[in-house]
């Protein structure tokens, strides 16, 4: 039996501290809010798998993680 | 075993009120001694089960958290047992919901039962120390809780020490990730999770926290057993609850209620004016309602849950006829807002901004659009903090915009109430919200 498993953006809310980098870099699961704090649709789906890294790598405050979870 | 303190039936009941917690409150004004609580109960039940018979009976029992969650316990219970090493109790006394004061009640009526369950519970979870954690600006509750510690370390009845700490008193310093940071050494403010303090919390330990009601039920479990406890209360939801009942009641104050009384039985019980239209349901983390949309629910998590709200910590505050509901969710929403710990963006900014929305239209000053705005940002804060702070605050607005909607309407077209210029009722309104002091988290 395979075990199906899905990426998901998880935000470390403490650290965030609004940069914004990540809603640039992936802009198709994260919008900012009116105070530029991140609202992210954490499903990332295979496709975006790459950018989703991207923008994992760039934040600044190391606030943004992606986690293999089984799905 | 099944059998409850001597002359609880006889004495103890009066309709939806049941004397569990409660017994002999009303003999003396002061707290029970470690004497007159093995009288009112029987000894402490210390050794008397199994760990494996106390999870067990606690289990059965299917008693909840008394903070807010309703987590049932004998799950959290097992979960902490089942980790590697010994464990750690936390008894969460903070009580910082402004509108609550049953746990103060509680630990200045009958601390032994607290301090009971907190053994109970230490043994039932295998935890070589036990903490009381309390709010700093409560000396007087400081000063009888620890009194009650000394008496039981005279009689030499706990193996597990339990030490009593006082906390910044901020709102969310009792959020149980707080509790532990402190306990760690670090600032009473909430922590990102995971880890689950279950898993690793004191001392990267497993740590049960529970809120003090509950461990004074768990107390009772541990004497008299599951099937008593569920001899009151419903299925879903079992035992007794204590209720602080407050606003426009005759009587305001702390109530024991069967679990699944209806919100206007409890409301009665205290002698709520017939003329208030609106009752607050679990305190400023609450809901607001109707009260004729309510008053026939049960007040449990399932009973309220098609209403949109949930017993919470056990509040319920009954909105005085002739004062301004948005006007009392405004100043509920701004003492949330100044009540953050000033760490997660979208709370940070998000409830001031909300507050400020919810101001203006209490006082029927709109700035453009405001009901609008503030419907779209109540949209996108829940979840997104490192604890349920802004979600909880959200809920309350959100609730208080849809049961005083008709009011909301007309306030946004500049034609506020009467009651909304009296800046809210100072006589009967919501107790305390005075901001607690800046800073001071440690």
């Amino acid at each position: 039996m395979t075990m199906t498993q899905t990426l998901k953006l998880q935000i470390d809310p403490i650290a965030c501290t609004g940069h914004g980098l990540c809603a640039d870099l992936l802009p198709e699961l994260i919008e900012l809010d009116e105070w530029g704090y991140p609202i992210i649709r954490d499903s990332v789906p295979p496709d975006l798998a790459a950018h989703a890294r991207r923008a994992v790598n760039a934040c600044p405050a190391l606030a943004l993680r992606l986690n293999r979870v089984a799905a | 075993m099944s059998h409850g303190p001597a002359g609880h039936r006889a004495s103890a009941e009066r309709g939806i009120e049941l004397r569990r917690l409660t017994l002999g409150w009303h003999d003396s004004d002061r707290a029970a001694t470690l004497r007159e609580h093995t009288d009112r109960y029987g000894p402490a039940p210390l050794r008397a089960m199994s760990k494996h018979d106390l999870l067990a009976q606690v289990a059965a029992a299917g008693l909840t958290g008394r903070g807010g969650a309703g987590f049932p316990t004998g799950t959290k219970m097992r979960a902490v047992a089942s980790n590697r090493g010994p464990a750690v109790v936390v008894a969460n006394g903070m009580e910082s919901e402004p509108a609550s004061e049953k746990d103060q009640a509680l630990l200045a009526r009958a601390p032994h039962l607290v301090l009971d369950g907190i053994a109970v519970a230490a043994e039932a979870v295998g935890a070589a120390e036990a903490h009381l954690c309390l709010a700093r600006t409560r000396d007087w509750l400081i000063d009888i809780v620890a009194a009650a510690v000394s008496e039981r370390q005279r009689a030499g009845l706990d193996h597990v020490q339990v030490s009593v700490h006082d906390l910044p008193h901020h709102y969310v310093s009792s959020e149980e990730t707080s509790l532990v940071h402190w306990l760690n050494g670090g600032d009473a403010r909430p922590v990102t999770t995971p880890p689950r303090p279950f898993e690793r919390g004191v001392g990267k330990r497993p740590t049960l926290i529970d809120n003090v009601e509950t461990l004074a039920h768990v107390a009772l479990i541990a004497r008299y057993g599951a099937r008593w406890f569920r001899e009151a209360g419903l299925a879903d939801a079992a035992g007794t609850m204590l209720m602080t009942v407050t606003g426009a009641v005759r009587q305001p104050g702390v109530y024991e209620v069967e679990a699944g009384a209806a919100v206007g039985d409890v409301l009665s019980l205290a002698g709520v004016d017939p003329a208030s239209e609106a009752v607050l349901i679990g305190g400023y983390f609450g809901t607001w309602h109707s009260t004729s949309s309510v008053a026939g629910l049960p007040l449990t998590a399932a009973g309220l849950r098609q209403a949109g709200g949930s017993p919470g910590a056990g509040v319920l505050f009954a909105l005085p006829p002739g004062s301004c509901g948005l006007a009392e969710a405004a100043r509920i929403m701004r003492f949330l807002a100044s009540q953050g710990a000033q760490q997660c963006g979208p709370c940070m900014f998000g409830l001031p901004a909300i507050s400020e929305d919810l101001a203006q239209l209490a006082a029927g000053r709109p700035d453009g659009d405001t009901l609008g705005r503030m419907q779209r940002r109540l949209g996108v804060i829940s979840g997104r903090g490192a604890c349920h702070h802004p979600d909880g605050a959200v809920r309350m607005a959100a609730s208080a915009m849809q049961t005083f909607a008709a009011d909301a309407h007309s306030h946004a077209r500049g034609r506020p109430c009467v009651a909304s210029h009296r800046g809210g009722s100072q006589a009967v309104g919501l107790p305390v919200p005075r901001p607690f002091a800046e800073g001071e988290w440690r």
